[in-house]
């Protein structure tokens, strides 16, 4: 098969792995068509596999006939291989540098992959539109479901069911759908049963220069609103950069063609500013040799911090919108496929209790990310090492779990779930043996026949034992809408990601265990004495009845 | 009270520092002690008290149309902004508070009128619970090379050493008192910390006088005897924590620092740690960023690093370790100093002698911790903290740097403290109130003259006797985290050190996580507690049912209810549930509901609310303060306005959003 032609030296012996905090092993080093493993060949000490495609960069150098490969990966890691012999050296290389830029996505890992576990339940079909709309369906009547985009016609990146104003029919959709960017006509969101008001988002409206307006559209996004209420439309993007866009054919909704609209900028970066911070940052973190005031300037200089405080402000503006002024929001960007999802996923977090539970905030990302259209081959093609200049990576998606765990670290047991899920759905998102984050839109996914060829995600991940590891001990449901804090001083850098490879994490990693023992004991004892406490009360009644003749 | 200029003043509004156009209206008292802010509010009557001692400073701002604003920012980092209706009434709360803040005399501090209804046993008891005595006996002193000098006794070598001092055997009365002489304010070197595993111990002293040339032979006699007490090592470490250059400037002055022909066996070692003036800047500097309001991300990260604290703090923490490292892995003892050896030196050797012992990271070895090297050792508690009116050059955070390396290394080691974040922060609030007379004065000398343990009472008993509030749940005696020494990395890790918002943005709770960890554990372990009495109690109860039943007799055994067990939650919903101000640039989008409000500046501390609100500051404040005319010890302050659908939280304000 054609790895093998790309794979010149499959075996170097004797080649050594350094690591940070672990001390360097020796072994034989083995290329397979997706990965690259390291065994040392004794019981018990640890091996190394590392998927290609989680290769972000490597670089190599020479010292005599001693080969040093090291190799940068998405999830940040750096690690160095030790490899005897130029030639092997060179091969191996190349090899790597050749298995892990494969353009085509059916040569990808989840294409091989055969699990060695028992599908339970099958992910690809956990989080139906279908189910998902009957949630919400209980308790309104002013939606439905459209199959208008069934052959993806309407809009490429959209999923083939959306959830659209009952009062608006299918040949409307397809009117407003030539109205706005990619055809992404406003959809449902999020419905806040608590007030019926709800998120909307799509691309942008496609006024252009001389102010074109859409009856259909203004039909379609006033029929959210309540009578005499007033909605905002959320417009991630600075006015100037809106007013912009309109030279090239785009635009935003004009107050005199939106009266009952307001309209809010926010803004929120895009592409190539994101790639460019997140690279800054990584290297900041990477960087030991700086003093005190140097890591925070780079700290700050990266802008990372900066992002998470704007994306986390819109979405909780959002949220207020919605919760505290008792208003329905529309929100898009440019396209509708990045910043708009991040704040609508957001703004569930904070206003839905279920958004924060696993299973639903499982269902919040097919929905708001993968069904929305996010593009995640291409965001999550490079990571933070990547040098080339590519015009559509960027940390989108990470930025959103980063804002997620802000949230979390503010409201510790308000979440079902802990950071680790948070770092293993990063992880995923940029190299992963499951179908989920291939593909960009839906329809690409359809093609690819992801759902036969490849295994979910949540398949694996919503087994028992999984699950396990990324349930968080302190979780106690709360049904309250909650409100981050976005002071500056309230939005740490997360450490969990971004020093995870820098820094030793055993006596975190201690208390995390010492925090689930005790909670673990208490539950263990909760369950004894209620056991005993029945067993008192029926002898007390047995007891009882022999008294009583 | 001759200096209260006017004791009430009526409709005064109180502003919310985060939605300033939000404010309380109410009636501002001045007694004594205090300075109080009753709403008028009638469903809570909320008070707000600040101690007069913890008054950094007032600030008179220009009067608009709604009245005087007042600004006050206190020692404890809680900034309180007044709004009084006439001028005339808000120059008198000036010059009162002016007067009030800064006291001339130790009688006038809130210690000598406080009474927590202690009897005079319960309060003597109180001053023994911290014994040095004894701390120095745990470190297995007395023993072969070290000796209790009563060389200082009533204070005649050294007046700001404490009587009870440890030295070398072989260093006599001739020797320390030579030494003493070489010595900046005669402060010789004497023992801080002794290590029993490998014999090797810190020293502490000041610089020596040495000048350019000076010699004294006894000086070089008594580091001489140091070294000879440790017979596992063949050389001491001298080390000086000030940059060299301040050194070198000392010398000029007839001061300065070894030189290391002059003394045998010596290793001399400057670490740069800068001096009181450079912190009181840098910490004036930090906390102008806490204060800004709505800050950019890129305001608040420039802001500190410029302030230069977490730079300093991290210049402590490596002198900490780098001391650590020479007593537990090279078995060397260590000389430490800075100039006095009363700042720097206090800092330096409690952060290594934190590493090294794991007694000092339980709630009681931390108090003999401050006790030894801070009290007892002559750190001028009463200059640095500006207790009384003196020198505003003398103030600087020098013990508020410690804690803070205190909490850096509990952000490493979750598992190695006993005690909490809480206790750190009760301890800095206190080292400023002078509602205990632990800190008071600048020496041991002084506190006794002053009859300090007769007349008031101490810190330590009463953080003691309400300890459960200090316990860290992570916790237990036997874990590996809590054994032996703390090891940082050896590489350079900046990222390490984080700004402390739960410190210095304290009463800014919307700032703070709003779901406590450490509580919410620490409710677990209370409950398992019960669980368990209970499991045993059932079991005794089971098994003699059973064996009744086994003897066929009839006795209906008595029953209790067993207890019940409510859910417990250390997250208050009603402040998680109240939104911030997002809207950043759009001033018009206040969104700070009410019940925030009633969270924010909680040191209100009735009866009613110790426990449930945030901790107690200072309590029982209302009954002492001797306050005639406070109708009102409201029983509400710990209340939390219930949250989501209240109709307070849809207030006009965020309308105004609408119209905006």
């Amino acid at each position: 098969m054609e790895f093998a032609e790309l794979i010149k030296t499959p075996r170097v012996d004797n080649v050594v792995l350094h690591r940070p905090f672990y001390p360097a092993v020796e072994g034989t080093l083995c290329l397979t068509g997706h990965h690259l493993i390291l065994s040392s060949r004794q019981d018990n000490t640890e091996e190394l596999w590392l998927l290609h495609s989680n290769i972000d960069a490597i670089d190599k150098r020479f010292v005599g006939s001693l080969g040093t490969i090291i190799i940068k990966c998405k999830d940040f890691r750096i690690i160095q291989l030790d490899i005897p012999g130029m030639e092997e050296c060179l091969n191996i290389a190349s090899s790597i540098e050749a298995l892990s830029t494969l353009d085509s996505i059916t040569l990808m890992y989840p294409f091989f992959y055969r699990p060695m576990f028992e599908v339970i339940e099958d992910g690809w079909h956990s989080f139906l539109p279908e189910q998902e709309f009957e949630l919400y369906s209980s308790a309104t009547s002013e939606w439905r479901l459209s199959y208008v985009n069934k052959e993806f016609a309407v809009c490429p990146s959209y999923p083939p069911i959306v959830i659209v104003p009952k009062s608006i029919d299918d040949e409307a959709l397809r009117k407003v759908a030539t109205f706005r960017h990619g055809g992404r006509f406003p959809v449902l969101s999020y419905y806040h049963q608590k007030n019926g008001m709800v998120i909307m988002r799509s691309g942008q409206p496609l006024t252009g220069t001389n102010g074109r307006r859409c009856k259909e559209d203004e039909k379609l996004i006033n029929a959210t609103l309540r009578v005499g209420k007033r909605g905002y439309v959320i417009d991630t993007r600075s006015l100037n950069v809106a007013q912009q866009a309109r030279a090239k054919g785009g635009g935003f909704e004009q107050e005199a063609h939106y009266p009952q609209w307001r309209r809010i900028h926010k803004s929120i970066e895009r592409y190539h500013i994101l790639q460019e911070s997140l690279i800054k940052l990584v290297e900041a973190c990477n960087d030991q040799t700086h003093n005190m005031d140097r890591w925070l300037s780079k700290l700050e200089a990266s802008n990372w911090l900066t992002h998470i405080k704007e994306i986390l402000t819109t979405a909780c503006l959002a949220a207020q919108c919605i919760d505290r002024e008792g208003a329905s929001v529309l929100i898009h960007g440019t396209e509708g496929t990045d910043s708009t999802l991040q704040v609508t996923s957001l703004a569930q977090i904070i206003l839905e209790p279920r958004s924060r539970t696993i299973r639903g905030f499982e269902a919040l990302i097919e929905r708001e990310w993968l069904q929305a259209g996010h593009p995640f081959q291409q965001r999550c093609a490079q990571s933070a090492y990547c040098n080339t200049k590519q015009k559509w990576e960027a940390p989108v998606f990470l930025l959103f779990l980063d804002c997620v765990w802000q949230i979390l670290r503010q409201f510790p047991c308000s979440f079902e779930f802990n950071e680790n899920f948070l770092i293993m759905l990063f992880e995923h998102a940029y190299a992963s043996q499951f179908g989920t984050f291939l593909g960009n839109s839906e329809s690409e996914r359809c093609k690819l026949k992801l759902q036969q060829k490849t295994m979910s995600l949540w398949s694996w991940v919503n087994q028992p034992s999984e699950l396990s590891k990324y349930t968080n001990p302190l979780f106690e449901a709360n049904n309250l809408v909650i409100w981050p804090s976005v002071a500056p001083q309230s939005l740490p850098l997360w450490e969990g990601i971004f020093l995870r490879w820098n820094r030793c994490s055993k006596y975190l990693d201690e208390a995390y265990e010492e925090m689930v023992n005790i909670i673990e004991y208490n539950k263990e004892l909760q369950a004894k004495v209620n056991i005993l406490r029945r067993q008192l009360a029926e002898l007390e009644t047995e007891d009882g009845m022999q008294e009583s003749p | 009270m001759e200096h209260i200029r006017t004791p009430k003043v009526e409709n005064v509004r109180l502003v919310d520092r985060v939605s300033p156009k939000k404010a309380a209206l109410g009636t501002l008292y001045l007694t004594a002690t205090h300075v109080i802010f009753v709403e008028n509010s009638p469903d809570t009557r909320k008070e707000t008290w600040i101690l007069h001692s913890q008054i950094s400073t007032i600030e008179k701002q220009a009067t608009t149309a709604t009245g005087c604003p007042l600004l006050i920012r206190c020692k404890n980092f809680q900034i309180i902004q007044l709004i009084i209706p006439q001028e005339r009434d808000c120059h008198d709360v000036y010059i009162s508070l002016i007067r009030l803040a800064r006291p001339v005399k130790y009688e006038e501090l809130y210690c000598f009128s406080f009474n927590p209804m202690l009897d005079k046993e319960e309060r003597e008891q109180g001053w023994v619970l911290i014994n040095l005595s004894e701390e120095y006996k745990r470190m297995g002193l007395p023993n072969n090379y070290w000796q209790l000098s009563d060389v200082n006794r009533e204070y005649r070598v050294c007046d700001s050493y404490p009587t009870e001092l440890y030295v070398p055997k072989s260093a006599t009365a001739h020797i320390i008192v030579g030494s003493s002489k070489f010595r900046s304010r005669r402060r010789f070197p004497v023992l801080s910390y002794y290590y029993k595993d490998n014999h090797a111990s810190i020293c502490r002293s000041s610089q020596p006088l040495s000048g350019f040339s000076a010699r004294c032979l006894e000086d070089e006699q008594m580091l001489q005897a140091i070294r000879k007490a440790n017979p596992g090592s063949d050389f001491v470490y001298v080390v000086d924590t000030r940059p060299k250059l301040n050194a070198m400037a000392n010398r000029a002055a007839g001061k300065g620092y070894e030189n290391e022909d002059n003394y045998s066996n010596i290793k001399f070692q400057f670490i740069g740690i800068e001096n009181i003036h450079v912190m009181r800047n840098s910490l004036q500097k930090m906390l102008e960023v806490c204060e800004l309001k709505s800050p950019s991300m890129s305001d608040f990260l420039w802001g500190l690093e410029n302030s230069g604290w977490l730079r300093h703090i991290k210049a402590i923490m490596d002198a900490g370790i780098f001391i650590a490292k020479a007593v537990s892995e090279e078995g060397a003892s260590v000389l430490v100093h800075c100039s006095d050896g009363w700042d720097r030196t206090a800092q330096v050797c409690s952060v290594a002698s934190l590493l090294l012992d794991p007694h000092y990271r339980t709630l009681k070895g931390f108090m003999v911790l401050i006790e030894k090297d801070w009290i007892s050792f002559g750190h001028k508690f009463n200059h640095r903290y500006g207790n009384l009116d003196g020198d505003p050059k003398e103030i600087s955070p020098v013990i508020d740097q410690f804690i803070e390396c205190v909490w850096q290394l509990m952000e490493q080691f979750p598992c190695a403290f006993e005690f909490n974040e809480r206790f750190l922060i009760h301890i800095q609030h206190h080292i400023y109130s002078c509602q205990f007379g632990n800190f008071l004065c600048n020496s041991q000398k002084e506190r006794r003259e002053l009859k300090i343990q007769e007349r008031t009472y101490s810190l330590w008993a009463y953080l003691w006797k309400n300890r459960t509030d200090y316990l860290n749940p992570l916790f237990r005696a036997d874990h590996s985290q809590t054994q032996g020494t703390l090891h940082l990395p050896t590489t350079p890790c900046n990222f390490m050190y984080k700004f402390w918002s739960g410190m210095y943005n304290r009463f800014e709770k919307g700032m703070q996580p709003r779901q406590s960890v450490t509580d919410y554990l620490m409710a677990v372990k209370e409950e398992t507690q019960q669980l368990e009495e209970e499991l045993q109690d059932l079991e005794e109860r089971l098994e003699k049912i059973q064996k009744v039943q086994l003897n066929c007799t009839k006795v209906k055994s008595k029953q209790s209810e067993p207890s019940k067990h409510s859910g417990f939650s250390a997250s208050d919903n009603s402040i998680a549930n109240t939104p911030q101000d997002y809207s950043g640039n759009m001033k018009s989008f206040p969104s700070r509901s009410p019940s925030q409000g009633d969270e924010d500046s909680a040191l209100i501390l009735t009866q009613d609310n110790l426990k449930s609100s945030d901790p107690d500051l200072s309590a029982n404040s209302d009954q002492e303060s001797g306050v005639e005319d406070l109708s009102c010890r409201s029983p509400s302050g710990g209340e939390h306005a219930p949250s989501e659908d209240s109709g307070k939280d849809r207030d006009s304000d965020e309308a105004v959003f609408l119209t905006a």
